[in-house]
């Protein structure tokens, strides 16, 4: 693995359609993201910013341009050589939590290790580790349709790190939350990205965003403007945080930044 | 289905194989004239002597008896035949002897039973050869117990008795006649050429004018032997194709169920797409789901049949003939119609792009 950044695009653009139906929907974004940063992506429907995360998620190759992740050119990999990448090395949270409803927690989280090959006891003892860390370890043999829609995104986030991924994707994760569940998962998240994983999340929320280190805004498919060292908000659960090695929350606190971290 | 047809087939093959091959039953029917001319020893003489390739040649008569053994009452018939009969018609002796040269000729009170018989009105734990029974108000000694010979169209034909044929016409019938001849043949000759001899032999011989009509038939098992075999050929390629089409239904029906599974399940197959699932693993999936539902409508398939072929084989009187194979086979089809029809279903899963399938709701 290298130690550059984790992932950076150059030039990357991407048509739709053809002829005369041909809409760019990205139209050469430069982007270069380090290894363990939180980066929120904004912008209006249409700004490029759901085509730049499935990029990023190996779901969908740029029409040009180079991306490069951990090192890798991914654009001309192979459709099951992107998925390889991403069982390795990406977990992925949306908005829709994308359950499969008729199976119980844990064996959604177990989901991403049946197809790392690894055995059944590995598996459940795997799930159920990554069940205890979003704290539903009482609920793992519930179905989604018995858990509330909190739950189930926290069931979601435990089958994205089942695998301990490099990279968490999260499309809108509180999309469908209410905003005080939304926090709890905002600063779940932050938690996550404390102990070294890199997390991308698209969001339309102002307020969601202000967890991230980094914001990218995106407008009319090109990257508007970065803000690093983001005016991190402070985590209201910061005792959880203390016990890792996280930066303290009296660091963070009043709007210090957090780019030393 | 197959089954009961193997059954069937079995149970007439069994029959024909009873009555023996290569061989022709000939007796007088009524032709032109009002009166049935039956035919005696003399015929049976002329056709040994003047028909090529005629192996054996037998009269026979019959009489219906109530035999009676050691108080016991069974109505039978009595058969008479000589020993050439047994080699004509393939008939095996059980225990005891043939009739000897002499008891033939003088026509000895002396009889061969069927197993039947044997059971109706002889004690099971000692052979009955050697005792004595009556037919009606003649008394014979057993000599003799035949195998089994199944029974064919109804008729039990191990309930008979057999005695010397002079010994029935004498005592039982009255008269020279004999009610049929059994012929039996070379099976290197043709049965059109020994048909035609016989024929002719027998005009001849009943002295019957060119117009006139024959006043006996010839009945030849060979001759059976084919139209059955065709007749079942046919039922069994009515049978394989109702089960052929059968097959192609059931297999466009799992293909709609799969591809309505494909459908309902596209967002599952995004998630499984996006989470790290090769194509392969995807088609995998679905294929085997295909297969299994195709198995375990074998399993239940073959179970339904094996009842249904029992009941319907106790309930048609035809043997159950259970053929490991043709189950294994319709299991094997089965698994098989899965892996055809599950292939394509399975293809598009595999084939969706992961972005629209986590967007289909």
């Amino acid at each position: 693995m290298t130690t550059g950044p984790i992932i950076e695009l150059e030039k990357i653009t991407k048509t739709f359609g053809e002829g005369t139906a041909a809409f760019q929907a990205l139209k050469g974004v430069d982007l270069t993201i380090e290894r363990g940063d939180f980066v929120a992506v904004m912008g209006p429907s249409g700004s490029g910013k759901s085509t730049t995360m499935n990029i990023l998620g190996c779901l969908d190759v740029p029409t040009s341009g180079v991306f490069r992740f951990l090192g890798t050119e991914v654009q001309s990999l192979t459709r099951d050589q992107r998925s390889l990448l991403r069982r390795k090395y990406l977990g992925f949270v949306f908005q829709g939590f994308n359950l499969l409803a008729r199976t119980t927690a844990v064996e959604n989280v177990e989901l991403p290790l049946v197809y790392r090959g690894e055995g059944k006891a590995a598996r459940r003892e795997a799930a159920l580790k990554a069940l205890d860390r979003v704290g539903l370890v009482p609920w793992a043999e519930h179905t989604p349709a018995e858990l509330s829609g909190g739950q189930q995104q926290r069931v979601a986030i435990a089958r994205a790190l089942v695998t301990d991924p490099e990279v968490l994707l999260a499309d809108e994760p509180t999309g469908n939350l209410d905003s005080e569940r939304s926090v709890e998962i905002m600063e779940f998240l932050a938690e996550l990205n404390a102990t070294g994983i890199t997390i991308l999340m698209v969001t339309h929320e102002p307020e969601m965003a202000a967890f991230a280190k980094t914001v990218v805004h995106f407008k009319d498919g090109l990257v508007e403007r970065i803000e690093r060292d983001h005016h991190q908000r402070e985590p209201v659960g910061a005792a959880r945080c203390s016990a890792r090695p996280c930066s303290s929350p009296s660091v963070r606190s009043g709007g210090t930044s957090c780019a030393a971290f | 289905m197959v089954t009961l047809g193997r059954g069937v087939t079995a149970d007439i093959e069994e029959q024909i194989s009873s009555l023996g091959s290569n061989m022709f039953i000939v007796f007088p029917v009524q032709g032109d004239r009002d009166q049935l001319r039956p035919f005696d020893e003399r015929d049976v003489e002329a056709v040994r002597e003047q028909v090529a390739g005629v192996n054996f040649v037998a009269g026979q008569v019959e009489s219906q008896v109530t035999a009676i053994h050691n108080g016991q009452n069974w109505r039978s018939k009595v058969e008479g035949v000589n020993n050439e009969f047994f080699d004509a018609r393939g008939i095996k002796l059980d225990e005891g002897r043939r009739f000897s040269e002499r008891e033939q000729q003088s026509g000895a009170n002396v009889c061969i039973i069927g197993p039947t018989v044997r059971d109706e009105i002889f004690l099971a734990s000692q052979s009955p050869v050697g005792e004595h029974m009556r037919l009606n108000n003649v008394s014979c000694q057993v000599i003799g117990v035949f195998a089994t010979r199944g029974a064919v169209g109804g008729s039990d034909d191990d309930n008979a008795i057999f005695m010397p044929l002079t010994n029935v016409q004498r005592r039982f019938t009255g008269n020279d006649d004999i009610g049929y001849m059994v012929v039996a043949y070379d099976p290197s000759y043709s049965s059109t050429a020994m048909s035609h001899a016989l024929v002719s032999l027998l005009r001849e011989r009943r002295v019957l004018l060119e117009g006139q009509a024959n006043d006996f038939d010839i009945v030849d098992t060979a001759e059976i032997n084919e139209t059955v075999a065709s007749t079942v050929g046919t039922m069994t390629i009515m049978v394989a194709a109702i089960a052929a089409i059968s097959l192609v239904v059931g297999g466009v029906g799992i293909m709609n169920i799969m591809l309505v599974s494909v459908t309902e399940r596209t967002r599952e197959i995004g998630i499984r797409l996006a989470i790290g699932a090769l194509a392969r693993e995807v088609r995998m999936q679905f294929l085997t789901e295909a297969v299994v539902l195709c198995c375990f409508g074998g399993l239940v398939g073959i179970l339904f049949g094996f009842a249904l072929s029992l009941g319907l084989s106790s309930l048609l009187g035809v043997p159950y003939v259970f053929d490991p194979f043709i189950n294994i086979l319709s299991f094997a089809i089965s698994a098989l119609i899965g892996i055809i029809f599950g292939y394509f279903p399975a293809r598009r899963a595999s084939n969706l792009d992961p972005i629209e399938a986590l967007r289909h709701e």
